[in-house]
Parts: C-alpha cells; sequence; structure tokens
C-alpha cells in the first residue's frame, strides 16, 4: 500500500467518522422528547412528579401510569375508541369517496369537469380555520354537533382535496387499455373499477388511508369546538383537559402515557408505511 | 371566494367512445364524482358563504341575529387586542419560517445523497412530523413544567441558572420554546421538501460547473439556490400558511399566556367566537385572516417567480 493511498484512507474514514458523529446526534436530539415522555410514562407516579433526570424508571417500572387513565373522563378505552372510530371513520370514507371520485376525473367527459375538479383542489387555499363557526352552526342544524360522525364528515372533507388529487393521478397512471379489454369482455363498469382498477391503483388507496389516519387521529382545534360533551372527547381533546386540571391535580407521569398511546399508532404506522406517506408527500412537492 | 375567480371552465370535448350513449356516460361521471361534491359543498362552499353573511350581522349563539352591515369591520379596526394578536402571529411566523429553514436546509444537504444510514437518518428527523400537535404540545408542556418539567430543573441542576426559572411566566422563555418544539417538530417535513427539490437538480450540471472550476458556494448559490426556487417556494407557502394558523401549541402549552402575549390569530377567533359567543364578530376576524393569507400565498408565488436568479 502506498503512502498516498493510505492518506486518502485515513481522510475518508475521518470524513466519516464526522459525518456519522453530526448524524446520530441530531438523530439523538429528534429522538430525545420521544424517549423522554415513552421513558417517564413508566415511571411510578410519585417519582413522575419530580423532574425527569435521568428519564428512566429508577424505582422500579410500572403502568401504574395507565391505570390511572382510566379515571379521566369516560375511561381511556372510551376516548381511544372515540379517537379510533373517528380516524378509521375517516379513512373509510376518504377511500371511498376519492376512488369513486378519481375514477370520475381520470375516465368520464362531463359538463364542467374541469370547475369542479379545480374547486375541489382550491378548497385547500381556504383554511378550515377560517370556516369553524359557520361549520358549528352547520353541523348543529344536521344535528351532527357533538356526532362522531359530523367530525368524520369535516375531516374527510378536509382531506379531499389531498385524496382526490392523489387518486385521479392514480388513475390517470392506468393505461386505458386494460380497462377497454376488460369492458369488451363484457364487464359493468362497477365490477371494472373493482376487480380490475383497484388493485392497480392500491398504492395510492394506501397513501390516501395513512393521511386520513394521522391526520384524524390528530387533529385538535375542530375536535375541541365541536365535541362540547366530555364523553365524545377525543383523546387529544382529553389529555389537553388534564393537562389544564380539569380533572383534579395535574399529573404529568399519566399525561406522559397519555402522550405515548396518542403517538405509539402515528409512530408505528409511519415506520412500517413511510414509501406510501413520502409518496404522498412528493406528490404535492413534485406538482 | 378563490374558487369562484380561479376556475376556468373549458367546454367539455365530445365523448371518447361515440358508441356509447353520451347523455347516460355523462350522468355516470358525474354520479361518480357527486359524494365528493357534495361534501365539498356542504362543509366547504356554503360555510365560506355563510362566513362571509356572517360577518354582515350580529350573530348571538342563541336569539336572533341582526344585520349591522361593516359594523363588526368597523369593530375590528378598533380592536387592539386582535391587532395584537396579528402582530404576534407574524412576528411568530417570521421567526418560526427563519429557523426551520435554518435547521431543515442544512439536514436536506445531509440526508439528499444516496450514502450509508442515509434513510436511516431521514427517517429519524422525520418522526416527530408524524406526531400530532396535541401531543407534541402536551409533550413539550410538560417539558416546560416548571415542577415536574426538564428544562427549568436542567437549568438549574447544571448551575446556569441560581434559581429555578419558570419558563411559562416569561414571554421570552415561552415564546422561544415553543419555536424549538415547533422546529423539533416540523424540520423534517422541510427537509424533505427540500430533498426532493435537491434531488430532481441533474447532476452533470453540477459536474459541469465543478469541472469550470464553480467552488462549493458559488455551486450553492449559482446552481443549487436558483434551480430550487419552486421547491423552494412550497416549502416557504407552507411553512408560512401553516405558522399564520398556529394555534394547538398556544392553547396547549401556554393557554396564551403569559398575560395573553401568546395569544394567536386562530386563537383571538376561537375565542370570539366559542367563549364569548360573538359569531358575526369571529367571522369577520376569519375573513381579515383569509385575505391576509391568500395575499401572502399570491406574494409569494409573484416574488419567486419574477427573480429569475434569487
Amino acid at each position: 500500500m502506498s503512502a498516498r493511498q493510505a492518506a486518502r484512507r485515513r481522510k475518508a474514514l475521518l470524513n466519516g467518522i464526522a459525518r456519522h458523529g453530526f448524524g446520530m446526534g441530531v438523530a439523538l436530539l429528534f429522538l430525545a422528547p420521544l424517549a423522554w415522555s415513552i421513558l417517564v410514562s413508566f415511571k411510578r407516579p410519585i417519582e413522575a412528579r419530580k423532574p425527569p433526570i435521568p428519564p428512566w424508571p429508577v424505582d422500579g417500572a410500572t403502568l401504574d401510569n395507565y391505570a390511572v387513565l382510566n379515571d379521566f373522563g369516560a375511561g381511556i378505552w372510551a376516548h381511544a375508541g372515540n379517537s379510533l372510530t373517528v380516524a378509521l371513520g375517516t379513512v373509510i370514507i376518504s377511500v371511498i369517496v376519492s376512488l369513486l371520485a378519481g375514477y370520475g376525473f381520470s375516465r368520464f367527459k362531463f359538463p364542467f369537469k374541469n370547475t369542479l375538479f379545480v374547486l375541489i383542489i382550491m378548497s385547500i387555499m381556504v383554511p378550515f380555520q377560517s370556516i369553524l363557526t359557520p361549520l358549528f352552526l352547520i353541523l348543529s342544524a344536521l344535528k351532527l354537533q357533538n356526532s362522531l360522525f359530523g367530525l368524520i364528515l369535516v375531516y374527510v372533507t378536509l382531506q379531499l382535496p389531498f385524496s382526490v388529487f392523489m387518486m385521479r393521478n392514480a388513475f390517470d397512471a392506468v393505461p386505458r387499455e386494460i380497462e377497454e379489454a376488460a369492458r369488451v369482455d363484457g364487464a359493468s363498469v362497477w365490477l371494472v373499477l373493482v376487480k380490475v382498477m383497484l388493485p392497480l391503483v392500491f398504492p395510492g388507496v394506501v397513501t390516501v388511508a395513512i393521511f386520513a389516519f394521522l391526520n384524524s387521529w390528530n387533529e385538535f382545534l375542530a375536535a375541541l369546538i365541536f365535541m362540547t360533551d366530555q364523553d365524545k372527547y377525543t383523546l387529544p381533546i382529553l389529555m389537553t383537559a388534564v393537562a389544564s386540571g380539569q380533572f383534579g391535580t395535574i399529573n404529568w407521569g399519566a399525561i406522559q402515557s397519555g402522550v405515548t398511546v396518542m403517538m405509539l399508532p402515528c409512530l408505528a404506522l409511519f415506520l412500517l408505511l413511510q414509501r406510501y406517506y413520502v409518496r404522498g408527500l412528493t406528490a404535492g412537492a413534485v406538482k | 371566494m378563490a374558487t369562484e375567480t380561479l376556475t376556468t371552465a373549458s367546454s367539455p370535448r365530445p365523448t371518447r367512445n361515440p358508441r356509447r350513449r353520451p347523455g347516460r356516460r355523462q350522468l355516470v361521471g358525474l354520479l361518480f364524482v357527486a359524494p365528493a361534491l357534495l361534501l365539498v359543498v356542504a362543509f366547504f362552499v356554503i360555510p365560506l358563504g355563510m362566513t362571509a353573511w356572517m360577518s354582515l350581522h350580529n350573530w348571538p349563539l342563541l336569539g336572533k341575529s341582526s344585520f349591522i352591515g361593516l359594523g363588526n369591520y368597523e369593530a375590528l379596526l378598533a380592536d387592539g387586542r386582535f391587532w395584537s394578536a396579528m402582530r404576534f402571529t407574524l412576528y411568530y411566523t417570521v421567526v418560526v419560517t427563519v429557523v426551520i429553514f435554518a435547521v431543515a436546509f442544512p439536514l436536506a444537504l445531509f440526508v439528499e445523497r444516496q450514502r450509508p444510514l442515509a434513510g436511516f437518518y431521514r427517517t429519524i428527523y422525520f418522526l416527530p412530523v408524524v406526531v400530532g400537535f396535541g401531543s407534541a404540545s402536551l409533550l413539550w408542556a410538560w417539558l416546560m413544567n416548571v415542577d415536574a418539567g426538564l428544562f427549568g430543573p436542567a437549568l438549574q441542576q447544571l448551575g446556569l441558572t441560581e434559581k429555578r426559572i419558570n419558563i411559562l411566566s416569561s414571554f421570552d422563555a415561552t415564546f422561544w420554546s415553543v419555536i424549538a418544539m415547533v422546529v423539533w417538530k416540523t424540520s423534517g417535513f422541510t427537509m424533505i421538501i427540500l430533498m426532493t427539490g435537491l434531488q430532481g437538480i441533474p447532476t452533470d450540471l453540477r459536474e459541469a460547473a465543478r469541472i469550470d472550476g464553480a467552488s462549493r458556494p458559488q455551486l450553492f448559490t449559482r446552481i443549487t439556490l436558483p434551480l430550487m426556487r419552486r421547491t423552494i417556494a412550497l416549502a416557504l407557502i407552507l411553512s408560512v400558511a401553516g405558522s399564520m394558523l398556529a394555534f394547538d401549541q398556544f392553547y396547549i402549552i401556554a393557554q396564551g399566556g403569559p398575560r395573553n402575549t401568546t395569544l394567536t390569530a386562530v386563537y383571538w377567533i376561537f375565542n370570539s367566537s366559542f367563549v364569548s359567543f360573538r359569531m358575526g364578530y369571529g367571522a369577520a376576524l376569519s375573513m381579515v385572516l383569509l385575505v391576509i393569507l391568500l395575499a401572502i400565498s399570491v406574494v409569494q408565488l409573484r416574488i419567486l417567480r419574477t427573480h429569475e436568479g434569487i
């Protein structure tokens, strides 16, 4: 080995160490708050009342903080159920509505087609925070205030610009010949959509579903305004009420266990389906 | 409101397959998009029109509403607390956007190329993005708590402060802690957007410039930045629009405090409409916010479109 080669190799090694040192350091900063919260949730309640230095349970790990969650409101299972109902409801309705609309916009001609498509997409320009007051009145008029179904409909509408855009692009990417061949064989429009097209646009469906789930599971302001009945609180609303002392002395250990319950499904879903999630992000960026 | 002006109705072209009855086929297409349209009309178009309509009324939660013309807008002009909320929101937006870009741009450059562990770093830096603002705020509210939290006690134990400081009692400490939280939670998102822009730059272009003797900073300012104009515009608009609508973090962490100094525009609308139930007034505030946001988007697009070189 020549001296020059050795020098080059040493330089590459130092570069690598510097790069990964930086990378790992930043990674620690991003992970630290998540880890801190999750670790503290396993402390004994008395220990969790003190500053979390160190974050891990020193006095033995327990699930006491999780057990306490059942004392708030209608109990953690009821509120987790509310959140899950809203999230899954939003996923199912978003997928059905955007699948139909995407197919319609991609494959059919009808009057004002472009106008209607632009109308749906442009609704993303208007922040929903600015139409909350009338939404509240409309939901009340429809007897959907304090109803999880009402909240689901609002969330589906908030997701629509993204979901419809996503699904129309997914259908556009499928060659027309495939569908026409099936049609020639005598299959009905519905059969073609479900049996032939659905498998082909499935990645788009997964992307729509992930965004619908995460955004509705995490949404705060609309749930805060529309769900005034305590039994209907979703998890973020319940835990905020706990943190504001609505259920007695503020128990930070219990709140971090609640935060953990809220965070874990999002983190797991993202890690499992990252590919589809990033596709959704870049679909907007490339546009 | 943007929707009416921006629609460019192109006349429907004749159906592709003339053998099928066009009338029926058109109807089928409309039926497919009908559920989506119904939702957009019921929960977007009508509420948008109602916001404009309600803003011209005195509209209490119960009882009759009365038409008062531009009364709400006159009241709003004189409402010092709304304008200080607006000023705070702008201040927050500028600061948080600058810090997010200062963090996200280097990270995007760091994770852009396919190198060992680049995918791992991307994933980790992105993780906080998928956690909700509600969860993240409750997490940081605890970290910022004076008795059971981390920041105050840690500063004291490290000997940086003599007494244990209560972060939430000072505007600056509250503000910068919230900034830290938002940067932690959203930089990964901006990083990925910027990364797709970086990856869109043809490598031979950079190679050619390097062969021509361009230095690294020159490469960045002359090649990378100009070619990323659209991506930067997108990331900017998303960050600015998101920050202008900030609510969760200030509501959950600080309840608008200390002494109402961290009330944002949306927070003020929320208070007017759903705490004091002056819904007509809340609608007028919403209209102002709406116009400001649309204006920001248009101006940003313009600036980034005309300045070719940056």
